[in-house]
């Protein structure tokens, strides 16, 4: 990606998942690339449980801190269902999906007032270019669940054009120093998964 | 040095850098990380304080002394503080007074979508809208100033997606401000008729001074582009219109109260076509049209709802081609989380089909399916005092299925005047306390019943049935919601015994507590019954294995918290605790 030209971002998934954190993680990283930077959060009334999004952009100048449908460059979703959601945002022409491989049926669908969509991983294919990540069970072979938004984010961090340095003071800043360690090589191992 | 803040963080700053000295506020999404974060700083004195009136009367207290003080507060928040605020216009600050609203177009959180630049015009105050974090911090410093050189308090006016975007902001040092003391002056802040007069006056010239000193305002400034387009805009809404008319001409307004008239003249003049471009209601284009000049406004641009850069575009037909359209998607509402404690409770009432009157927070959530345990929310402290009405209206036999329902921070904020009422008017009035201690919904602020402060030190806890028993309730009780068969035994009671009676469930939010071994289901005996479904805990689901006939029940082991709320509803007992954790694993 060249990055004077703004890059639109939508990271979705369901609250309580790490979203807030992941992209303050990607905000700060292309601020320490100096680029100018915007992020958005949407996301309703609970703690927990709810469909969350946040738009990332980043560029020479950005303007808007929202992203308009068809115009996402990526779309990194920590749950299937929510990749899906959104997938009207992203560009007609390639786009990029990544995808954590799990399914969390919302309430709607657990009390059995609507039903999950059948072949979503098809239906996602159909959209642009998708990554399927087993995120999940990456975290629990760094014996920690709570890491799964990050591996997600050194997935993404491979189409980036950012310097590794840029990253990892990111991380240092968003993240309480005892798990900085762990996440940087839960970030190592989101980029290695790309190159598999 | 720069930096990336969100609004909320960059208001906090700036109250740093202005120097500011005292800041309270009640939590209310989006407003709640100024205060988190002013209180951050160890030179400000913060508090959350019981409501927004109560945190505004604090902060004008304050400010009587010559202290620099804020308060901040949703949108529907400012409609509590506004008895004070609008005598404040009249009394006058001494030291810097800056009230934060924080408005929600689009209700991501909330009852109503009020905009609240109305309150500028509606109580006289001046009104500064920022369009990014950097303008927060640097209006948040403004307005501290103009508070003070104009005698008035000021309205800073954000809205959610200024609030919750980050963007970046440049840093500078704390400009210290020091507190002159008090002196008195009863023809200025003892507000009674005689002296109110001719305050109003002052108020009235004030307003002409402001007006004057908006049109020099630097931050309210013309950008110009080709001059067949000219856009009025203010706050988020210009972001979003340099976006789709990056040619146009814009008036970039910021003092948007009172509004800078001989500016307005001169961009209208120079451009072929006046569109004005604001969130919510027309209030700008309205102050614009008084002026006698054409603009195209609402007439376009939705009323109802946020903003976005697509609803401009469609609005003003800027089309922009594009195939897919947005897929069929299950909702995925907020739900209480696993474990909560709030859950049990809500089954019960939904189980013994009781009218229940509700309240704002997360048990806002019970009344979503499956538990449907809610019938009324309007704004807090309405719980109480609605199913007090319900009862004088339908007589105290309806009052024997009705019940109210609120949380322990509301019954604080304003769950406590409508307690009193019930009990002086001979209410029949059932009101339960949902205590987890905690304000859980906003992110864990505490209140009088947690009995920490804002910056975490100890202060004195005042416990809810304390002020239950105070105020003359007799029927008061302290239940475990962990046990539905208690829970129910003891509502059973309430809703039997003739006056008001109070049930305080008590067990703290499931966030704040350590979560137990997860439970799960056990394939054999479980036979797809659902009823453990019916509590609404995220954690539980139904499958269909394709090698059985029936469907069948599992916990997701990741989400369990252990609650143990579900065995209790499992008639063949096939709910049972995790094998791997039994072993120790
Ligand atoms: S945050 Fe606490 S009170 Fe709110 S839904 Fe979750 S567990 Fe319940
Ligand atoms: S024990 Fe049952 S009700 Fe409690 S969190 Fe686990 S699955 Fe949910």
């Amino acid at each position: 990606m060249e990055n004077k030209k703004v890059t639109n971002i939508v990271i979705c998934g369901v609250g309580g998942q790490g979203i807030i954190l992941a992209s303050n993680v990607l905000c700060n990283a292309a601020f320490n690339e100096r680029l100018d930077v915007k992020k958005s959060e949407v996301h309703g009334m609970a703690q927990r449980g709810g469909s969350v999004i946040t738009h990332v952009r980043f560029g020479e100048k950005v303007y808007s801190p929202l992203i308009e449908e068809g115009k996402v460059d990526f779309i990194l979703a920590f749950e299937k269902l929510e990749a899906f959601r959104y997938l009207h945002y992203l560009k007609e022409k390639n786009g990029v999906i990544i995808v954590n491989d799990r399914e969390i049926p919302p309430m709607s669908v657990l009390v059995g007032a609507d039903t999950y969509p059948a072949d979503i991983t098809k239906k996602l294919k159909n959209y642009g270019e998708l990554h399927l990540v087993p995120a999940e069970k990456t975290a629990r072979e760094l014996k920690n669940s709570r890491t799964v938004n990050i591996i997600l984010l050194g997935v993404l961090s491979t189409f980036l054009n950012f310097k590794t340095r840029s990253w990892h003071s990111a991380l240092k800043s968003c993240i309480k120093e005892k798990f900085v360690e762990l996440n940087i090589s839960a970030f190592d191992r989101g980029r290695a998964l790309r190159r598999e | 040095m720069k930096r990336l803040l969100s609004g909320n963080q960059a208001v906090a700053r700036g109250a740093w850098e202005a120097g500011c000295n005292v800041a309270a506020a009640y939590p209310g999404t989006p407003s709640t990380e100024i205060l988190e974060n002013i209180n951050r700083y160890p030179e400000i004195y913060t508090e959350w304080a019981v409501n927004e009136k109560v945190a505004l009367e604090v902060v004008a207290g304050a400010c009587f002394t010559g202290a620099r003080a804020l308060t901040a507060m949703k949108h529907v928040g400012v409609n509590v503080a506004a008895d004070p605020m609008f005598t404040m216009a009249y009394s006058g600050v001494t030291g810097g007074l800056v009230i934060v609203t924080a408005d929600d177009p689009g209700m991501w959180s909330s009852q109503d979508e009020q905009d609240n630049r109305h309150y500028g015009r509606h109580a006289k105050i001046p009104v500064l809208e920022p369009s990014d974090s950097n303008e927060a911090k640097l209006f948040t410093i403004l307005a501290f100033d103009i508070s003070e050189k104009f005698d008035t308090p000021v309205l800073l006016r954000l809205t959610t997606r200024i609030c919750h975007s980050v963007t970046i902001v440049e840093f500078g040092k704390r400009k210290e401000h020091k507190i002159k003391g008090y002196v008195k002056d009863i023809k200025k802040r003892l507000v009674l008729p005689a002296h109110a007069r001719i305050r109003h006056r002052i108020v009235e010239k004030r307003l002409i001074r402001l007006s004057r000193y908006s049109d020099i305002f630097p931050y309210n400034k013309i950008e110009w582009g080709k001059k067949s387009l000219g856009i009025i805009t203010s706050g988020i809404s210009y972001q979003y219109a340099k976006e789709i008319f990056p040619d146009a001409s814009f008036l970039k307004l910021s003092f948007t109260y009172p509004v800078p008239i001989k500016l307005i003249r001169k961009f209208a003049r120079q451009v072929k076509r006046l569109v004005v471009i604001e969130e919510g209601d027309p209030i700008l284009e309205n102050e614009i049209k008084v002026l006698g000049i054409k603009v195209t406004g609402k007439d376009k641009i939705p009323l109802c709802g946020e903003l976005t850069p697509k609803v401009i575009r469609d609005s003003l037909k800027r089309p922009y081609k594009r195939t897919k359209k947005p897929l069929r998607a299950p909702a995925r509402p907020p739900v209480l989380c696993p474990g909560c404690p709030h859950r049990g409770v809500f089954y019960v009432i939904n189980k013994l089909k009781l009218t229940a009157t509700g309240d704002i927070g997360c048990y806002t959530l019970g009344a979503l399916p499956p538990l449907n345990a809610m019938d009324t929310c309007i704004c807090m402290g309405a719980s109480v005092t609605n199913a007090h009405g319900m009862e004088k209206a339908l007589g105290a036999e309806f009052s024997q299925k009705t019940v109210a329902v609120l949380g322990d921070s509301t019954f604080y904020h304003s769950g406590i005047t409508g307690l009193v009422n019930a009990v002086y008017n001979k209410g029949n009035l059932n009101l339960f306390i949902l205590d987890n201690h905690t304000t859980a919904m906003t992110g864990h602020q505490p209140h009088p019943g947690t009995g920490r402060l804002a910056k975490g030190e100890a202060g004195k806890r005042v416990p809810p049935e304390d002020i239950v028993k105070g105020a003359g309730v007799e029927f008061v009780k302290i239940i475990n919601p962990d046990s539905l068969k208690e829970v129910e035994e003891a509502i059973k009671q309430a809703l039997a015994f003739d006056g008001v009676t109070v049930l305080i469930f008590r067990k703290p939010c499931a966030l704040l507590t350590k979560p137990k071994p997860p439970f799960r289901i056990d394939p054999e005996l479980c036979n797809g019954c659902r009823l453990c479904l019916r509590l609404g805990c995220p954690a539980i689901s139904l499958t269909f294995p394709k090698e059985k006939k029936r469907p069948l029940a599992v916990i997701d082991q990741g989400l369990c918290v252990g609650c143990g709320l579900c065995v209790q509803m499992c008639p063949r007992k096939a709910i049972v605790l995790s094998k791997e954790k039994e072993n120790g694993k």
